[in-house]
């Protein structure tokens, strides 16, 4: 029986010698998901460590500006390491603990899901190795010594694409090669079961206290919940609490790059079709001969030729909306954001409040959007200065 | 007695793959002629994929030279139906699903059928999720190969008692690729599955010298070769012919 469906996606494309690790993972999950001490330990890493809850911020300036719907941000970016990426690696790493392993090793695009692993497993005392393509090494350099300095040994990966989609498939099967003592600490809701469902109740801490702290401020539900999606967890994240609120829209954001009539895309949704890779079935973009295409956005993040299988799933069911946003476009929303409530995010973030630009000045002044943002824009500050064109002299 | 299992018959076996297309389907053509007429017993022909998870550095690669020729599934199959008419030994696929499913599965099977491919080895399938494609292997009478992991521990009597053809057990840990030494027990792996089921045993991953291959057989009933011959095409390229032949022929006496 194949497990870890969501409508005709999900599943667990594996090679046989990892089975095994999967379910025992699975089995660990589902034993310390449900214990009391699990989930106190993890509550007071989340609250004393990572600085959860994270705040829910009304975004007056913008909200004024766009003068259509009130837009609150859920600022994920300023936890502990600068994204929502530490919800899932301290869960992940906490498991890890308690089954026993003394090693965990994980992918990294941009480098702010190595720097959350790295962290995590420096706290808690586990051996860390960090799969990086090496093309990511070179345009993430300061996250590949920042791991370092957590402890963590970083592998530049050579195959493929040199990218995170390689980062991955060298992370799978350095777990092949050493399955007994380690764990995959998978960054994004994607990859085989039981990956997308731990990822995704990890990350669902962010939707839990939208809705909460929203109810306090306002005394409802928002009407739409907009994330940007790569493999999809921040997204996951705030929508899993609101999918049986059929009033709440929820929209994520794909990467467009140059456009989605371009070869030079990452949007998923728009531009892939029905596939199997990295041990899940899901929308992968892919050539007609069903190799997995070369993907391209200005964000490393969500710079990867899939999506994660519930995502593919609430978009089926039409649950969930999928836009696509270019590099230009989240550039502006990028710039607009830093200058119109100081806040500058990560470029993925940005993906998600250039939607809202679109959206908001068409919606009501009562009615409410919450957008995710994902992380914090440090490490792309360099990038966006040579975007522009601007010499930073770094 | 199927096609498969009729190469175990009195005999271990040998079993080779390589990689379609690399350098060229022509060569890949002129390489498993050689293979046959030098002592492979079956030949696993390798579907190139842009991103195959369970290879080491010496398949990959092979793979992606292959890719940058865009060789495409019709012109495997082609190959196939042209090389049949030169040999009789068992051909199969080793594939990922994904180039399958984006051909279309019964159109795929079909084709097997057709071109006298007698069973596919898929590395991103496990036992449960053989579902997959079995409407139209069944449908098309080929047989899918269960491999069996040094972790597979409990599953190994579900699986051994549905296996067909014959069983890939893995050698090691980790991915495709030429191993110096094999700490895995085999023997004790192979003797489990041999009180479950009648089905041949192939052992492969890592076995890259006749030397090995003789240590292997042992307990199991073939041994399986893979990124040894690739990394020979690798080096020799077009000239790799005779090359193989001779590899081949040093197994073939360690091995029978």
């Amino acid at each position: 029986m194949s497990k870890g469906k969501y409508g005709i996606h999900g599943g667990q494309y594996v090679p046989e010698t990892l089975m095994t690790a999967l379910n025992d993972l699975e089995k660990a999950y589902n034993s310390y998901k449900n214990e009391k001490d699990f989930n106190n330990e993890l509550e007071s890493l989340f609250n004393n460590y990572a600085g959860r809850p994270s705040r829910l911020y009304y975004a007056k300036n913008l909200t004024e500006k766009l003068g259509g719907a009130k837009i609150y941000l859920k600022r994920e970016d300023l936890n502990h390491t600068g994204s929502h990426k530490i919800n899932n690696v301290l869960g992940q790493i906490l498991l890890a603990k308690k089954m026993g392993k003394k090693r965990v090793i994980a992918e990294t695009g941009a480098g702010q899901h190595g720097v959350a692993t790295a962290t995590a497993a420096a706290l808690l005392g586990l051996e860390c190795e960090i799969f990086m393509g090496e093309e990511d090494t070179q345009r993430q350099s300061l996250n590949v010594f920042r791991m370092k300095l957590l402890g963590a040994k970083v592998h530049p990966v050579k195959s493929g694409t040199k990218t995170l989609k390689d980062a991955v498939s060298e992370a799978m099967r350095e777990w092949t090669r050493r399955v007994d003592d380690t764990l995959y600490v998978l960054g994004s809701v994607m990859g085989p079961h039981p990956f997308p469902e731990i990822v995704r109740d990890f990350q669902s801490v962010i939707g839990k206290e939208i809705k909460k702290q929203l109810f306090e401020k306002e005394g409802k539900l928002p009407d739409a919940v907009i994330a940007c999606v790569g493999g999809g967890s921040n997204a996951i994240g705030s929508f899993y609490d609101f999918i049986n609120d059929t009033s709440v829209k929820l929209i994520g954001c794909e990467a467009a790059g140059k456009g989605v009539d371009t070869p030079e895309t990452a949007a998923t949704i728009a531009t892939g079709r029905i596939g199997i890779f990295h041990g899940m079935k899901s929308y992968f973009c892919q050539t007609e001969s069903g190799q997995i295409a070369p993907v391209y956005s200005i964000s490393a993040g969500l710079d990867y030729p899939g999506i994660g299988p519930e995502h593919s799933y609430l978009h089926d069911i039409k649950r969930a909306q999928y836009v696509s946003v270019t590099d230009a476009e989240a550039v502006e929303a990028f710039e607009f954001l830093s200058h119109t409530e100081g806040i500058i995010s990560a470029i993925e973030s940005a993906h998600a409040v250039y939607h809202t630009m679109q959206i908001a000045p068409k919606m009501k002044k009562d009615e409410i959007i919450v957008i995710t943002l994902s992380g914090r824009g440090d490490k792309d500050v360099s990038m966006i200065a040579r975007y522009k064109g601007v010499d930073i002299n770094e | 007695m199927n096609k498969i299992s009729e190469v175990f018959k009195n005999k271990k076996a040998l079993i080779i793959y390589l990689t379609a297309g690399d350098p060229s389907l022509n060569k890949t053509e002129e390489f498993i002629v050689a293979l046959a007429e030098n002592g492979a017993d079956l030949i696993e022909i390798g579907i190139p994929f842009s991103d195959p998870v369970a290879e080491g550095e010496v398949i990959q690669n092979a793979m992606a030279r292959a890719l940058s020729k865009s060789i495409n599934l019709d012109d495997i199959f082609n190959m196939v139906s042209n090389v049949k008419k030169k040999v009789s030994i068992p051909l199969t696929f080793m594939t990922y699903l994904n180039p399958l499913l984006s051909y279309g599965y019964d159109k795929f099977f079909k084709k097997c059928k057709e071109t006298g491919i007698e069973a596919v080895i898929v590395p991103d399938m496990p036992f449960e999720e053989q579902k997959e494609i079995k409407d139209f292997t069944d449908k098309y009478g080929i047989t899918i190969i269960t491999l069996i992991a040094p972790t597979s521990d409990e599953r190994i009597e579900k699986l051994a008692k549905n296996a067909e053809g014959f069983i890939y057990l893995v050698s090691s840990l980790g991915v495709t690729g030429v191993r110096r030494e094999i700490t895995t027990d085999i023997n004790a792996i192979v003797s489990n599955i041999k009180q479950i089921t009648g089905v041949p045993v192939a052992v492969g991953f890592g076995i890259s010298t006749g030397k090995q291959a003789k240590e292997m057989i042992k307990s199991a009933d073939g041994v399986i070769m893979g990124s040894a011959i690739v990394k020979i095409i690798a080096e020799h390229k077009e000239n790799a012919t005779p090359k193989i032949a001779d590899f081949i022929l040093g197994v073939k006496k360690e091995v029978q």
